[in-house]
This record gives structure tokens, C-alpha cells and sequence, in this order.
């Protein structure tokens, strides 16, 4: 069957086979408009590839390694990043590859072009989620438009697809992806214009940019706004920006250039070109009978229509549906620069010295109603960074994700996360508190006497000068990891977990031994290949930002946790000095107090509150009839381990921790993984290739597996549990003893 | 008539066929022990390729106790089954082949047959194993049994 059709091959009714794109694209063209140069690759194509690469049954494994609803963004991500590498990796069979290539070097001879997704389900109801499948600009040659097509159909299963599976009415099985690809016109004019306003019904929207579309779609270049009378047919308010930057076609994409002069003070568009390109949206809405969203560019005082697509808002009222916020969380290379500026030079020095004003306070001298009002200064300081970390820290950390793309674009590896080496350049804060850690281990393991007492728990009375020195200069640089973290409201003991902790560390020369594994990986060697792949130049420069800025995003995922810990520690703090107080003024119960009735209490010395019946949870009827014995996650950290699970609850579980045993967890969170150097595995819920548990434990060498429902539940304290990180799966009960451990031959 | 030829063509029409196999093993508290898994055989019958994560009970009961059986059909749930289905049961002998070993020219045999199990087969923590058959049992009408023997020369025991 032929897959490859010219426009004027196609007819109106085959939008299930050319997809909604490509049958708006030869409407345009019939009704008179100026429309790129352009070939329809069906969804037969699509169907042949996925079939006949083994492809269709590898989706539809990915997918189903977890019930869909129980999956996360992120791992809906890391997904789609896996099935996107199985597109890039996979031949497309010669007779297909031959056909397409036929037609498309007879139409575009050495010109560039347009790569879009035209889904078959676009012009239906799902035509609202436009954006949710990919398009690449300014691509050249056969080869490269191959590599593309296979992109698009890719993107069929982009984590945005996915997110919106059900209202695209995606079903692995049966759903297709077409392709359009489209001679580039590169105008110097680009923009958007709406027959009727998304937010306004009366009115209409005319946006445009210097160069092309692509600054104005990923928010990179700010446009021009005209808004319209929609009856009238006549200019109500245009809105100028301040004009800075255009985008233009530049080495194998789009490159976001600095505007002359010149053009800095002139609008793109003059307001008879604005009325025009109104008129031509308002006729495309006569065509096709609802109003419509249409992408242009302007040569000379042509206007090309790129593509004509219906305008609907997306529905996104429910408080519930984060989707929205998802999708948000991609960001263009330049939007994360600026973000990048914000928190290095704003929020982390703002956090670093706001935790040591709050440390410098002396609860003990506060009298009660100033520490009353301590504790809620410091909730709310509390709150605040929450909501920051919330609103650019997590949005940061896309900065890996964008790499990790450009880099599977480029190296096409067989690992799709192996990209992931290369991010770890300066070491992290939460490893260079593993090593102060391990300093202090070794003094303690040179010092019998010493060890001697810590181990009889006399960890309050210890005289040896530099135990104590090496102990406070840690708390100072990096608080109290038992305190303040993981919902639990005390930070009593936390010294004697801290003191066991480090018991263990000085038992073994256990770091060494992790350093050890992971010292085998060559990033040097990936590094290098990656940038041999870039000409001089642009491209060059532009992917050695690139990785300069995934790294810091990496960087920064870990040591924001940290440093939000620091300053929650100091919440945590203020609250048990009002609760010790309270204590000592005989109320009961005092651990169990919420924050509000601790703060009424120390203002109203009267105030007697009333004990509510503690809600304490009779531990689960264990089943003896039903057990796990393999679960299955995300292979997050590759290596094998086996060990008894110490199951995680919260923070004071960490000090009974052992060398040698299997972390088992909700989530790792970055102010716990301290003990992940002595783990023989980790076992996350929380599901993701790059959360904090798995670059910890890639880091180390430690098998690790995340994303496991019900980990906590299912994996009892005490179990044996084999760890398989190349595989994803977890091994309940006892193992098979002749398995070599960590991948290395026993 | 049935003769050796057709019968071996019926065995290797039905292994070519059919993608899932169940597997005995024996587990060291004497136990069988049975599992669903994917399967590739070679052309003239001799044998049995699958693979299997190690730290699983098959693998344990296998390094334990290599002689092993697997039961291949093509039932469809259906009452017609009764007289229509055949299924064959196999025995034989079961050898890890460990990478950049001998055997391991097998790879493509399995991954032909099961494209989509190539990270699962390239992981280091997944066992690649040989049966080497030495019978094949054909059920077929319900209860019409025919025997195959093979001389296997990767048969290491003696059943």
C-alpha cells in the first residue's frame, strides 16, 4: 500500500488516514490560499514501522509496567524518553524507507523543510490539545528528514500525549500517527492570529515576531499584540513589548538571534497588514466553520498559512487536574537560563543566610508569647519557600529532561538515560555531606576509646576535642538531617541517629568501597563523544550551554532540598522549644499538639487543650495467605544487591539502619540519603528515573529500583530482597545465592 | 499416515507457532514447580531457547536441578479444544549460557522470535538458557500420544 501522497493525491475525506494537519493544509491550498510546498506521509506508514521493528509490542510493554493511573508525571516522562529512543533506534525497513524518500527528494530537493505531526485525531474534539505531539523546523536531507518522521510518529507517546491519553482516545493497538512535511518559508515576518479570542468572544487576536514562528510558540520571543473588534473588523488595542530577540533557521534547527536596531522600534505588522491577515483567519472560519487558530508567515506582503487549526480553550478547571502544571514544566533552553540567574543569585543565597538569621535566634531566651510568635514567623518563612520550591526549583530541574533529548538525538545511545552520566560534575551537597560524614567515621574508627563510649551511647558526654570540633562544624554546615524532615515533628535523639549513623560508616570503609564501583563509567569518554557530534560554531557553543545547564539543574535539585531542609529544620526547632516548654508547665501529650494549639497554649498560660483520642493506626492484619514475591518499577540505578529491607517510615527508622541492609521507602527524600551509601539497594514508590533516590544511588553504584506501589506495604521489615537495577524488578524472599552482586562476579 | 517426518513437522509447526510455554522445574524440597515464559526452538528440534531474571525461583530450581519439562499448545478456551488442540510436552536438559560463552550464537534465534525482549535479554542480571530436548510427547484428539526422541549432542545427563 502506498504511504506517501503529494496534496493534491489526498481528498477531504481521508483525515483518519493524513490526519487533520494534512487535510487543512489541502483545503487551504483549494480555496486559493498561499500554502508551503508540501507531502503527506499516511498513517499506514506508521503502522508498517511499528509492526515490523517489533516496536508496537515494546510500547505496549513500557506501558504496561504499571497500572497507567498509579504513574506520575515523571515517570510518565521517563517513559516517554524510553519509547522515543526506541523510534530513534530502530531502522525503518528498507522498502518503506526507499518510498518515502523517492517522493520527498523529487519535491524538496536540498531545501529545508518542515517536519509536523498531523494526528489523526486532531480534528476531533482532542483538536484542543494542539501542541501535545512534536514538529522540527529547518531540517535537511534525506537522512535527517527520515530520522525526523520517526520523531513524530514518536510523539505520538510524548508524555503530553500520555497525559492526555483519555481525551485523545490514544489506545496502543489502534492508534497511528501521519506526517506532513512542509518546504520551510521562512518569512521575515511570523505570528498567530485567532478568529475569535480564546478568553473574549468579541474579540479577535492578531500576534506576531520577527523571523519565525517558533520564538513566539515556546515563549522565547515576546510578540506584538493586536486585539480586534470582531464585528467591526477593526483595531481595538495593539500591546508592543519590549523587542529584543527574533528567531531564524540556524544549523540542524531554529537559533534565537538578537534584533537590529531598527526593528527594535517597529512593529513587525502595520495595521492594513493587520486587518489582512484578521481577514484571512475570518475566512478560514467561513471554510471550516468554527473559529480558527491559524499560523502564518509573511514574505515580502505575502502571507503564507503554515497550518489552520480550531481554537478551543482547554478545559482545565478542575483544581484537581495538574496536567496543565505538567505540561508547563517544559521549557525552552532560554526560559531555564533566566530561571537558572533567579535561583543561583536570588533564591540559594536568599535561603542560605535566611536559615542562619533564624539559627542565630536563641529560643531559650524568648519569653513564651515571642516564641509564640517565633514559631508562626517561621511556618510562614517556611510556607514561602515551599511555594518558591514549588514554582521554579521543580520547574528547573527540566533542564536535565531538555538534555537528555538533545543528547539522545545526537548519540542515539543504547541506555536512553545514559545522558544522565554527565550531569553529575560538582559533586553534590548531599555527597559532600556523606564525605564529612565519612571523615568523621574514620577519626572515630582511629579512636577505640572513643568508639567504645559512643557505642555504650555516652554520645552526650564525649571529651575528645576533635570528635566534638568535626561534629558541630557539620551541624553548622549542614543542620541536623534527622530534624525537620519527613513530617516527623521532633528533633529529639536525632544526635544519638546521627551518632549511629555514623557508627556504621566508621565500621567499614564503606564509601570507598562504593567509590570504587562506580569509578569504572567513563564520563570523560561520553563527554567527548557527545561534543565530537557538533561542528564548530553555533551548534557548539550551543550544546556546551546546554549541558553547563543541565548540570546545574541537576546540581541544584539536590542541594534546594537541603537547603529548604535547613530552613524547615528551623521551624521544627522553634516548635519543640514551645513544646519542651509546655511540657515543663505539665500539659500532656505535648508531641501530639498540632502547631496552633502549641502557639495558643505558650500565648494563654490558662489554655488547657483538649486532648483529642491520639489516632493511632493497629498496624494492618498481615496476610498469611498473600505475599509479594516479585514486584516490578523502573530500573533507576543499574547494579544488583541483596539485603534484609529496612523499611523507612520516618526519620528515626534511619538511625537503626545497617550496613549491608535494603532501604525501602516511600521517597527518598535528599535530607535522608546520608544512609544510602551503606545500602545493598533501594526501593522507592515514588516512581522516576532522575528523583533524588536514584541520583544518589547512581552515584554510588546501588542497585535501584523506584516507582514499586505499595513498597512499604508489601516489602515487610526483616525480608531478604534482591534488588535487580538493570531490570527494574524487586525480589522478595530468599534469593538465589550464587547471584553475583553489584553486576561484579563474586 | 503419521510418519517421523509429519510428526516432526506437527511438533515444529506448533513450536513456531505458539510465543508462551509453561516450564516445570523442580524446586530442592522436590516440588514441581511451573511457569509461564517465552520460548524460541530451533528448526530441527534439538533446542529450546528462554530466557529468565536470575534471582527467580525457575533459575534457583534450574541451577539445582537442570532437567527440566515444558508443555507448548494452542488451546483457545473454547469447548472445540477437546478435539481440536494439541499441545506437546517437552523434556530435557537446561544450561545457562553464560555471555561470550559458547551457545550464544542462539541470541538471534530467541530475539527473531521475540524482538520486543531485547532489553530484557541484554540485561546482565537475566540468564540466557539452552534446553537440550531429548522427547518430545505430541497430544493430540484428546488422547492420541506420540513420542519423538532426539539424540542431542548437548545432552550432558542422562535423564
Amino acid at each position: 500500500m502506498k504511504t506517501i501522497y503529494l496534496l493534491s493525491e489526498i481528498s477531504r475525506q481521508d483525515s483518519a488516514v493524513f490526519g487533520g494537519k494534512a487535510i487543512a493544509v489541502r483545503r487551504m491550498h483549494e480555496e486559493g490560499f498561499r500554502v508551503p510546498a508540501t507531502v503527506c506521509i499516511s498513517v499506514e506508514a506508521y503502522k508498517r514501522f511499528v509492526r515490523e521493528s517489533g516496536l508496537q509490542e515494546k510500547i505496549q510493554l513500557e506501558l504496561h509496567r504499571k497500572q497507567f493511573s498509579d504513574m506520575r508525571w515523571e515517570e510518565i516522562w521517563d517513559g516517554a524518553l524510553r519509547i522515543r529512543n526506541m523510534f530513534l533506534r530502530s531502522i525503518i525497513p528498507e522498502p518503506l524507507s526507499r518510498e518515502i524518500s523517492e517522493t520527498v527528494a523529487k519535491q524538496f530537493t536540498d531545501t529545508p523543510v518542515v517536519v509536523r505531526s498531523s494526528a489523526p485525531e486532531e480534528d476531533a474534539a482532542a483538536s484542543s490539545f494542539a501542541g501535545l505531539h512534536e514538529s522540527f523546523v529547518n531540517i535537511r536531507g534525506i537522512g535527517s528528514i527520515l530520522e525526523h518522521v520517526k520523531l513524530v510518529w514518536a510523539s505520538l507517546w510524548s508524555d503530553r500525549a500520555l497525559l492526555y491519553r483519555q481525551e485523545l482516545g490514544l489506545d496502543i493497538a489502534q492508534s497511528a500517527m501521519a506526517v506532513v512535511v512542509q518546504e520551510l518559508v521562512s518569512g521575515e515576518v511570523s505570528g498567530v492570529t485567532f478568529s475569535v479570542s480564546p478568553t473574549d468572544v468579541a474579540q479577535g487576536v492578531v500576534e506576531a515576531v520577527y523571523g519565525l514562528n517558533q520564538g513566539l510558540v515556546d515563549g522565547a520571543v515576546e510578540p506584538d499584540r493586536w486585539l480586534l473588534h470582531r464585528k467591526e473588523h477593526t483595531i481595538k488595542e495593539h500591546i508592543g513589548p519590549k523587542r529584543e530577540k527574533f528567531m531564524a533557521p540556524g544549523g540542524g534547527g531554529v537559533i534565537l538571534k538578537d534584533l537590529p536596531p531598527d526593528k527594535m522600534i517597529k512593529p513587525p505588522l502595520n495595521a492594513e497588514e493587520v486587518i489582512t491577515i484578521y481577514g484571512k483567519a475570518k475566512k478560514l472560519e467561513n471554510i471550516f466553520g468554527k473559529p480558527q487558530d491559524v499560523e502564518w508567515t509573511k514574505i515580502v506582503s505575502d502571507f503564507f498559512i503554515l497550518q489552520s487549526r480550531p481554537v478551543t480553550a482547554r478545559q482545565d478547571d478542575d483544581a484537581d487536574d495538574k496536567r496543565g502544571w505538567y505540561l508547563s514544566l517544559h521549557r525552552s533552553h532560554e526560559n531555564l537560563k533566566k530561571l537558572r540567574i533567579k535561583i543561583e543569585n536570588e533564591h540559594i543565597p536568599a535561603m542560605i543566610s535566611r536559615a542562619a538569621e533564624l539559627a542565630a535566634t536563641d529560643l531559650l531566651l524568648l519569653p513564651d508569647t515571642e516564641l509564640a510568635g517565633e514559631i508562626e514567623t517561621r511556618r510562614a518563612i517556611k510556607e514561602k519557600w515551599t511555594g518558591v520550591y514549588w514554582e521554579d526549583f521543580i520547574p528547573f530541574a527540566h533542564g536535565m529532561r531538555l538534555f537528555g533529548k538533545i543528547y539522545n538525538d545526537i548519540v542515539n545511545p543504547e541506555d536512553p538515560f545514559e545522558f544522565v552520566e554527565l550531569l553529575a560534575h560538582a559533586p553534590l551537597m548531599s555527597l559532600k555531606r556523606n564525605a564529612a560524614l565519612q571523615k568523621i567515621g574514620a577519626h572515630v574508627k582511629q579512636n577505640p576509646a572513643l568508639q567504645q563510649s559512643l557505642a555504650a551511647g555516652d554520645h552526650e558526654k564525649i571529651i575528645d576535642a576533635e570528635f566534638n570540633r568535626l561534629m558541630a562544624e557539620f551541624s553548622s554546615k549542614y543542620g541536623d538531617p534527622f530534624c525537620g524532615t519527613y513530617s516527623d515533628n521532633t528533633c529529639a535523639e536525632s544526635r544519638k541517629g546521627l551518632v549511629s549513623v555514623i557508627m556504621q560508616m566508621a565500621d567499614s570503609s564503606t564509601l570507598e568501597e562504593r567509590k570504587q564501583h562506580s569509578a569504572g563509567r567513563d564520563k570523560k569518554g561520553l563527554e567527548r563523544m557527545f561534543f565530537e557530534k557538533f561542528k564548530k560554531g553555533d551548534n557548539r557553543a550551543q550544546a556546551e550551554d546546554l549541558l553547563d545547564l543541565a548540570r546545574a539543574s541537576y546540581r541544584l535539585r539536590d542541594d534546594d532540598n537541603i537547603l529548604l531542609g535547613r530552613i524547615e529544620e528551623q521551624y521544627v526547632l522553634a516548635l519543640q522549644e514551645g513544646r519542651n516548654r509546655l511540657k515543663r508547665n505539665n500539659i500532656d501529650a505535648v508531641e501530639q499538639l498540632p502547631e496552633n494549639e502549641v502557639v495558643r497554649c505558650l500565648r494563654d498560660p490558662q489554655y488547657r487543650p483538649c486532648l483529642r483520642e491520639s489516632k493511632e493506626l493497629s498496624p494492618e492484619q498481615e496476610s498469611r495467605q498473600m505475599k509479594a514475591r516479585q514486584l516490578l518499577g523502573q530500573p533507576a540505578g543499574p547494579g544488583i544487591g541483596r539485603g534484609r529491607a529496612r523499611i523507612i517510615r520516618n526519620p528515626g527508622d534511619l538511625a537503626l539502619f545497617r550496613k549491608g541492609e535494603v532501604l525501602v521507602c516511600d521517597a527518598v527524600d535528599p535530607n535522608m540519603t546520608f544512609v544510602v551509601p551503606l545500602a545493598a539497594g533501594v526501593v522507592e514508590r515514588r516512581g522516576g528515573m532522575l528523583i533524588h533516590g536514584a541520583i544518589i544511588a547512581r552515584e554510588y553504584g546501588i542497585a535501584c529500583v523506584t516507582g514499586v506501589a505499595d513498597a512499604t506495604k508489601l516489602i515487610h521489615g526483616g525480608d531478604e530482597v534482591t534488588v535487580d537495577g538493570y531490570l527494574g524488578i524487586v525480589t522478595v524472599g530468599q534469593g538465589n545465592r550464587d547471584l553475583p552482586l553489584n553486576g561484579v562476579a563474586t | 499416515m503419521l510418519n517421523e517426518e509429519k510428526l516432526k513437522q506437527e511438533i515444529a509447526t506448533l513450536l513456531s507457532d505458539q510465543k508462551l510455554a509453561v516450564l516445570s522445574t523442580q524446586s530442592a524440597g522436590g516440588f514441581a514447580y511451573a511457569s509461564l515464559i517465552a520460548f524460541a526452538a530451533s528448526e530441527d528440534l534439538q533446542t529450546i531457547v528462554l530466557a529468565t531474571p536470575k534471582a527467580t525461583r525457575k533459575f534457583a530450581n534450574i541451577k539445582n536441578n537442570p532437567r527440566v519439562s515444558l508443555l507448548i499448545d494452542n488451546r483457545s478456551n473454547q469447548e472445540k479444544d477437546f478435539h481440536d488442540a494439541k499441545a506437546v510436552t517437552v523434556m530435557g536438559v537446561a544450561q545457562e549460557l553464560a555471555v561470550g560463552g559458547p551457545g550464544r550464537d542462539l541470541v538471534p534465534l530467541y530475539l527473531e522470535k521475540h524482538p520486543y525482549l531485547d532489553t530484557f535479554l541484554r540485561s546482565p542480571t537475566t540468564a540466557f538458557i539452552r534446553v537440550a530436548v531429548q522427547r518430545y510427547y505430541l497430544v493430540s484428539r484428546f488422547q492420541e500420544v506420540m513420542e519423538l526422541h532426539i539424540q542431542n549432542e548437548n545432552d550432558l545427563s542422562v535423564i
